[in-house]
Formats: C-alpha cells, sequence, structure tokens
C-alpha cells in the first residue's frame, strides 16, 4: 500500500560525516557490489566499455566547493543516497503500491514486482535517490542493505549496510534514528546534524554532520621575524654605501 | 524535466480528447447520426491514443493494470480510474446519439464530468510534485482545463469556442508569467539542498564523469534558448490565430480543420516548454537546472 504507515519508533538510517569523507567513492562501488548480487534486479551498467558509459547507482559522491564569508575555500566531500523520509513522497505517489515505507523500521523499499517503471516516484524525490534501471525497467533505490542489517548468515559485524562496512574513513554511521539514545543520536546531538532540503517538507531520516570549524591561520606567518635580516659588519657597511648612491 | 515525446502526445491528445467528449457529452452542442458518431468517434480517438501513448514511457507497460490500486493516495492510480469510468460512461450517450439519434443528457453530463475530472487528476500528477516549483501551482490545473476545454469546444464546433481560446491565451501567459519566478519563490539553492551554508557552495567535482538517469530525466537544458519564441508560438498558434479563424471564415469543415491545426501545434509547443522549462530541485545537486 502505498500510504504512508504511521511514523515508527524505529527509524532506521545513516549519519553522514561530511566533516571525515575524503571523497574515495569505496561506498559507491561497495553499494553497487552488494546490490549487484543479492536483492532485486541488479544495477545495470549501459555502454560500461564506451564512448558514453552510464549505469544505476544507490549512492553517488558529489564534491563541492564551500567558500565561507571569510575565509580560505573548502572542499567538502557529500555522498548521497535515499534519507529514508518519514514523509515520503515518492511512496505516496506510486500508483501500483510497488513503493512502500515498512512500518516496522521505516526502510522505505521498492516492490519490483510490481513496480511498471513509470518514474513518477523519481520525479517526486527531491535528493535524486531514484533511479530506473534501463535494463530492467524497475526503480531502483536503497534498501539500506535490507538484505544484510537482518541477515543472521553474515557475521555480526557485517550486519551493517555495505556503505558504512567498507568505508574505510568511518565518516558513515547506520542505526536507530529514532531512540535519542542510540550511537547515531547522540552523535548528531553532539555534532549538529542537520536535514537536507527540509522546506521540500520530507522529514528525512538520514542525518549529515556538517563539516567542522577550521582552524585558521595566524595573520603573520610564524617565521617571519626570520625574514627580517640585518646585515651586521662588512657588509652591513656596503649595505649602507650602496643604499646611499 | 525530460520534455519526453510520449508524455507531450499522451497529455495533449488525451486532453483534447476528453475535452471534446465533456463538450458533446455536456449537450452543449447537440449531435446525432453520423455527425455524433464522427464527432464522438475523434474524442474516443484522441482520448485512447492519448491514453496509450502513455504507456510507451513505461518500464514494464505489461504490469500497467497495477495501477488501478492505489487510488486513494496516487494522482496517476486516480487518473486510470477516472478515464475509464468516463469512458466507460461516455459509450452509452455516444451510442445512443449516432444510432438511435436519442440524446441522453442526464448521462451525458455525468459523463462529462467525468471527463474533466480525468483532466483535472492528468494535471495534478504534475501539480502535486513540490520538488517541480513550476508546476506545483493552481496554473498547472488552469492550463490542462484550458486546453482541454477550448480545444474540445473548438473541436466540437461549439459557437464559443473563440472566447475559450483567448481564455486559454490568457491562462497560457499567467502560466508562463507565474512559473518564471516559482523556484525563486520556494528559495530551494544549493546551499539549501547541502546545508553547506552560509557563504557559496558551488559544485567542484560531479559524482562521475558521464551523465545518468537522473540528469537525462530531471535536467534539461537543451532547447531552452529557443523558449521564448516558442512560447510566442504557443499562444499565437495555441489561442489566438484559430480563435481569428474561427471568427473570420465561415463555420464549417474548413474552419474547424484548420483551427485545429493551428492550435495543435501551439498546444504541443506549449506542452514541450511545459517540460522543458520545468526545473526539478535535484539539479541544484549537479550544479544545473
Amino acid at each position: 500500500m502505498t500510504a504512508l504507515p504511521p511514523p515508527s519508533d524505529k527509524k532506521l538510517g545513516l549519519v553522514i560525516d561530511l566533516d571525515t569523507c575524503v571523497g574515495c567513492h569505496a561506498c559507491v562501488t561497495a553499494c553497487k557490489g552488494w546490490n549487484d548480487q543479492g536483492y532485486g534486479a541488479p544495477l545495470s551498467d549501459q555502454d560500461a566499455w564506451g564512448a558514453e558509459p552510464s549505469g544505476t547507482f544507490l549512492n553517488r559522491v558529489h564534491s563541492y566547493e564551500v567558500t565561507p564569508e571569510a575565509g580560505p575555500a573548502q572542499i567538502v566531500h557529500f555522498p548521497k543516497s535515499c534519507l529514508h523520509c518519514e514523509n515520503a513522497p515518492c511512496v505516496t505517489v506510486c500508483p501500483t503500491g510497488a513503493s512502500y515505507k515498512r512500518a516496522e523500521d521505516g526502510i522505505v523499499l521498492v516492490n519490483e514486482s510490481a513496480c511498471i517503471g513509470c518514474g513518477l516516484c523519481a520525479w517526486a524525490c527531491p535528493y535524486g535517490a531514484r533511479e530506473l534501471d534501463q535494463a530492467a525497467g524497475v526503480m531502483k533505490k536503497c534498501t539500506l542493505c535490507v538484505d544484510r542489517i537482518y541477515n543472521e548468515n553474515l557475521p555480526e559485524i557485517d550486519r551493517t549496510p555495505a556503505c558504512v562496512r567498507t568505508c574505510p574513513a568511518g565518516a558513515r554511521h547506520f542505526g536507530d534514528l529514532g531512540d535519542p539514545e542510540s550511537a547515531v543520536s547522540l552523535l548528531v546531538a553532539e555534532r549538529g546534524g542537520i536535514e537536507l532540503m527540509p522546506e521540500q517538507g520530507t522529514k528525512p531520516v538520514n542525518r549529515y554532520l556538517p563539516p567542522r570549524r577550521k582552524d585558521r591561520l595566524e595573520e603573520t606567518a610564524p617565521l617571519a621575524p626570520l625574514l627580517d635580516i640585518q646585515a651586521s659588519g662588512f657588509a652591513g657597511w656596503l649595505d649602507r654605501l650602496l643604499d646611499r648612491i | 524535466m525530460h520534455p519526453a515525446p510520449s508524455v507531450i502526445l499522451f497529455t495533449v491528445f488525451s486532453g483534447l480528447g476528453f475535452g471534446l467528449l465533456a463538450v458533446l457529452g455536456s449537450g452543449l452542442m447537440p449531435v446525432t447520426g453520423w455527425a455524433a458518431l464522427v464527432a464522438y468517434g475523434a474524442g474516443y480517438g484522441l482520448a485512447v491514443a492519448g491514453l496509450l501513448a502513455s504507456t510507451f514511457h513505461l518500464g514494464n507497460p505489461q504490469r500497467a493494470l497495477r495501477a488501478f490500486s492505489q487510488w486513494r493516495t496516487s494522482w496517476l492510480s486516480r487518473e486510470a480510474w477516472a478515464s475509464v469510468a468516463a469512458l466507460a460512461l461516455m459509450a452509452p450517450v455516444a451510442a445512443s446519439a449516432a444510432f438511435r439519434g436519442v440524446l441522453m443528457p442526464a448521462l451525458g453530463i455525468a459523463a462529462a464530468v467525468l471527463c474533466l475530472l480525468t483532466v483535472l487528476t492528468t494535471s495534478m500528477i504534475y501539480a502535486q510534485l513540490r520538488t517541480v516549483p513550476r508546476w506545483n501551482h493552481w496554473t498547472t490545473p488552469a492550463l490542462f482545463f484550458g486546453h482541454a476545454v477550448a480545444g474540445g469546444a473548438l473541436l466540437a464546433g461549439l459557437g464559443n469556442a473563440p472566447v475559450l481560446l483567448l481564455l486559454l491565451g490568457l491562462f497560457m501567459a499567467l502560466a508562463f508569467r507565474v512559473g518564471d519566478g516559482r523556484f525563486a519563490e520556494r528559495g530551494h539553492t544549493l546551499a539549501t539542498a547541502t546545508g553547506l551554508g552560509p557563504g557559496t557552495v558551488r559544485q567542484f567535482a560531479p559524482p562521475h564523469t558521464g551523465t545518468n538517469y537522473l540528469m537525462r530525466e530531471m535536467i534539461h537544458v537543451v532547447g531552452r534558448k529557443h523558449a521564448l519564441k516558442l512560447r510566442v508560438i504557443a499562444v499565437l498558434f495555441g489561442a489566438i490565430l484559430p480563435a481569428l479563424v474561427l471568427l473570420a471564415l465561415p463555420s464549417g469543415l474548413v474552419a474547424t480543420l484548420l483551427a485545429a491545426a493551428l492550435h495543435l501545434t501551439g498546444a504541443l509547443a506549449g506542452r514541450w516548454l511545459f517540460f522543458a522549462e520545468a526545473e526539478h530541485v535535484v539539479g541544484l545537486y549537479y550544479g544545473l537546472r
């Protein structure tokens, strides 16, 4: 059913640390790798080795240059995937009921065998989190690795989304954002985690931790006094003489 | 937004078809016999052709029947129901007028209302999207209604068609004017999209060197350079010229066909712009709109 369930107590989601992300795209690769081999249609590529390669990804890393009002510009790497919104507009627009939000943990999923591939949910998403697979003709989106996080066949350490498990910088965190005492909720509270495009009214579950304020260089360089060399002795006399000529 | 031919043809033809059926069913233009067969036939032909065109952009059209299931929340699903209900209810009205020469005013009006409801549901598919500020406004249903009613009146040969066409021209101009300010009005910027303000934020490197589904579907920048000319063509051909033709020429098949051809040209140009000029907020993330 594409009606949204009442808000669940458990709100599984990601917390992404923009301060720590180094922009290596390992999460992109891990996501594509995992989601090619299990749940649903594989993420296809078109013209993968040709002149115009293109493919389906559930997670993409943008890079932005932020120039504050004062101080030097800064590069921020910005991974973006489904935010598993509480007020998910992609769910309610679906005509077939393929798109749904789970009542138990808030994960937004697509039942691919009911998807007609009309693309309206991708239009309804402000974040670009949904991509229509060009080979299968069905909508693909982040599943929060629902086939990993509850999978008792995996060692416990692997029961997190593939992107979180692989991140070498520790910039991605997975947990229950509905529980104010969870590690992710505490992290969000401590670092002032934010929602993306709150004016869209989607109430996303995922949070982004803004980059920390950078230290600023002192106005005068510490080695500057050493550069002010005063000649003395014979060199000093020459210096003064040459100045006068 | 990508102006996909299937969606342009779908909205223009089905809108025109349902508009014609609404005018015929309402009894404003009572026709019977052969005239009814041709008029209702044209209405059904346009509406069904448009609906069929809409299935061409589906990834899995064989499952299209599932689109009837979510009418409680989805405008697309409501459109499926409204269109089928309108066509089904109009069938006895059309058959009675064409084959028995008897009008069915009560049922006709009910079917006409359903035809207009179908146009409303089509327009709401676009107007509901907060992600496309230009569409997310009452001018979108007004524009779709204007096209359906004026186009339908034109095809039916209704005396008031020139007035309705000029009204449509007004709606088109209004939609262009209001639409231009919608994105800025909403205040969506790359800074709100990323939360990286205050200060200036710009794209440093895209996530990939090529293009992707999102960019192909939501970011259409090609062709906007002719937007102003196309706007003039849309209003001139869609509304003003057909109105003048209907007023200048003696009413009859020649005037109707000439006016219809002009109107269709303008309507297609206008609908192309409706998509090509609409900017989706996801474009912000790509530094493009």
